[in-house]
């Protein structure tokens, strides 16, 4: 087991090598001078010169590239132009918030799924399954941000139950100030959830196993808790993990909304700054994320699956 | 007094293609302590017979639309509650599925899928409930059974597999056992000792077995009594050697000069032309009769015919051929 993470950690040498290198032409290629933007459009000429030898603007792209790699390798990610602080820093202050909103928001999605799904499930082809899957469809197509302003007017400003946005101190108080961003996040990944772990759990009901169970005279929600749910389950576990890894960088807009100092924001701020550390450093981040939360996702797909093996 | 009394079962199995009646009218009856055969090709209705009886329809929209069937001393299975139905599976009638690779949850250790059977029907703890399946492991004699209660399917081989399914089968020491063709997904030397161990419990216990298969070899092999099934209806039943020695339904002597066993050197198989009919919209008449040698124009009209014993031979083997006199030269 050890040894197969390692394994599959060391196989993020050559991907991270090709993201530092895709991350970095890409940024050359985007318009708009980052020392102009960090001095303000009234610095000389001689102050912005002095700024783009400071962050080695004016060396040539070579030895710029070689430089991030330096800042990668030492776990610095670089140094932001805007911030005056590690990437490192940055990120560690803001992770925090945007796992608050990965974990909230995927145990919210699940809560909502798991019963509906199954519901939808039981009743296939009646109306209860159709209205769920409207109700569903629907949560898929809402834009987040709509469905944000409408959460915040409702249950922030009409009833006052949530706060409209912000974080704040210790761990109880950030999870309710987090509740409602997670629910926005959380109602589309119920939605995938709600529809993958419904086809999952008719497939499975179909299996020889659970007539084995019928025939061993097992009752309906017997049948559906032991066998049919937790067979079907490993099937969401992919998917959870798909949608964790777009969580954790894809958020920009509903941080925004609710004022949350996440990964997304951090990352939108710098690209309107042109604050170029900062990007990069982002890029390369969020990659090893991916890859991280690839891992885990397996691992968890092993120890659920006794027929999967971790290779 | 049979322990098992099938009377003019009727089953239907909703499609996209429409209603097929896959169970069209079917009876018979099951002794106590007899191992009883149902033969019949791919698609006749034998494994749709018997997933009737205690209403096992996987994930197929079937419905029983008639008949009845009686568990001698407990009633009339076809009528009762899907509730009380429960009670019978696994106590009284249990079933035995065809492919071992698949009637295992692949996520639930072995020890504890035979245990759940205990449990459902008996009040006892957790750790009786591992013993008695511990017990009955090696009562299917399979080698080292404390190290297999921990395994999962996977781990172990299809044979093993099936005895698995057979001690969760007869955990509960049912009246009868329904095994739905339980050695045709196996090679052919774990097959032998599957029936040996079928058989062993028969003569152990009196259990009473009903076994589906599509081969006549096997029948002969372990069966007391048979029927033979096609398009949905028994068309020849009695004992094995009536059946077999002697068949008297035009369709049961087809199945015998298409078996390799039966051939002499200097005849060939004789396959049986032409594919068995729609079950949406059957021929009336005799449903063998397109396929049939020795039909005449009057065997594909009215009603499909009863099984009837034949005059001059034994009361208790029926065929539902129409013609009085079947000629022997079929080939």
């Amino acid at each position: 087991m050890i040894q197969v993470i390692f394994k599959r950690l060391l196989m993020l040498v050559p991907v991270l090598i090709g993201i530092t290198l895709i991350g970095f032409l890409l940024l050359q290629v985007m318009p708009g001078d980052a020392a102009e933007r960090a001095m303000g459009t009234r610095a000389s000429a001689e102050e912005l010169a002095e700024m783009r030898r400071l962050w080695g603007l004016d060396l040539p792209v070579w030895q710029q590239y070689l430089l991030f790699l330096r800042d990668c390798l030492t776990g610095s990610f670089g140094v932001s132009i805007f911030h005056k602080k590690e990437v490192i820093t940055l990120v560690a202050e803001r992770l925090p918030f945007t796992l608050g909103i990965v974990a909230l928001s995927t145990l919210i999605a699940l809560v909502i799924a798991l019963p509906f799904a199954s519901l939808a499930a039981l009743r296939r082809g009646r109306p209860a399954d159709h209205a769920i899957r409207q109700i569903f469809v629907a949560l898929i197509a809402v834009p987040p941000f709509w469905l944000s302003y409408v959460l915040i007017l409702w249950l922030s400003l009409r009833l006052g139950w949530f706060p409209t946005g912000g974080v704040g101190e210790g761990l109880a108080e950030n999870l309710y100030r987090l509740f409602l961003p997670s629910l926005v996040v959380g109602l589309s990944t119920a939605a995938l959830i709600q529809q993958t772990l419904r086809a999952a759990l008719i497939d499975t009901m179909k299996a020889d196993y659970v007539d084995t169970a019928r025939a061993k005279g097992l009752r309906r929600h017997e049948i559906f808790l032991r066998h049919v749910m937790p067979n079907s389950l490993i099937s969401t576990i992919s998917i959870i993990g798909v949608r964790v890894s777009w969580i954790i960088g894809g958020t920009v807009v509903v941080e925004k909304i609710f004022s949350v100092p996440g990964l997304g924001s951090l990352l939108i701020d710098a690209i309107v700054s042109r604050d170029l550390p900062v990007i990069r450093g982002l890029t390369v981040f969020f990659a090893i994320m991916v890859v991280i939360v690839n891992l885990i996702t397996d691992i968890l797909y092993a120890l659920a699956d006794p027929r999967v093996r971790l290779e | 007094m049979s322990i098992l009394s099938i009377r003019n079962l009727q089953t239907e199995f909703r499609g996209p293609a429409g209603i097929a009646r896959a169970v069209d009218g079917v009876s018979f009856d099951v002794n106590p302590g007899e191992i009883f055969g149902i033969v019949g090709e791919s698609g006749c209705g034998k494994s749709a017979t018997c997933r009737s009886i205690l209403r096992l329809f996987a994930g197929a929209t079937a419905r029983i639309v008639g008949g009845e069937v009686i568990l001698e001393g407990t009633g009339d299975l076809a009528q009762m509650r899907e509730s009380d139905l429960a009670r019978v599976r696994g106590r009284e009638v249990a079933f035995i599925f065809q492919d071992p690779l698949t009637a295992l949850n692949p996520t639930m250790r072995i020890g504890k899928q035979v245990a759940e059977v205990i449990r459902r029907h008996r009040k006892v703890s957790r750790t009786e409930a591992r013993e008695a399946a511990l017990q009955l492991l090696r009562d299917v004699h399979i080698t080292s059974p404390e190290r297999r209660l921990d395994a999962f399917p996977h781990e172990l081989s299809g044979g093993l597999r099936q005895r698995v399914v057979i001690a969760m089968a007869l955990a509960l020491q049912p009246r009868l056992i329904i095994a739905d063709e339980p050695t045709t997904a196996l090679d052919v030397t774990v097959q032998d000792q599957i029936l040996r161990l079928l058989k062993e419990r028969r003569d152990g216990t009196g259990t009473s077995i009903i076994f589906i298969t599509h081969d006549l070899g096997v029948v002969s092999q372990i069966c007391d009594r048979m029927a033979v099934m096609y398009a949905g209806r028994v068309v020849e039943t009695g004992s094995v050697r009536q059946v077999l020695d002697h068949p008297s339904h035009p369709y049961t002597r087809a199945l015998l000069d298409a078996l390799p066993g039966q051939v002499s050197r200097d005849r060939d198989l004789t396959p049986i032309e032409g594919s068995p009919p729609s079950l949406i919209t059957p021929p009336s008449g005799c449903r063998f009769a397109p396929r049939c040698r020795v039909a005449r124009p009057c065997c594909a009209q009215g009603a499909a015919p009863v099984l009837k014993p034949r005059s001059g031979v034994s009361a208790d083997h029926l065929d539902a051929c129409i013609l009085t006199e079947v000629p022997d030269a079929i080939a």
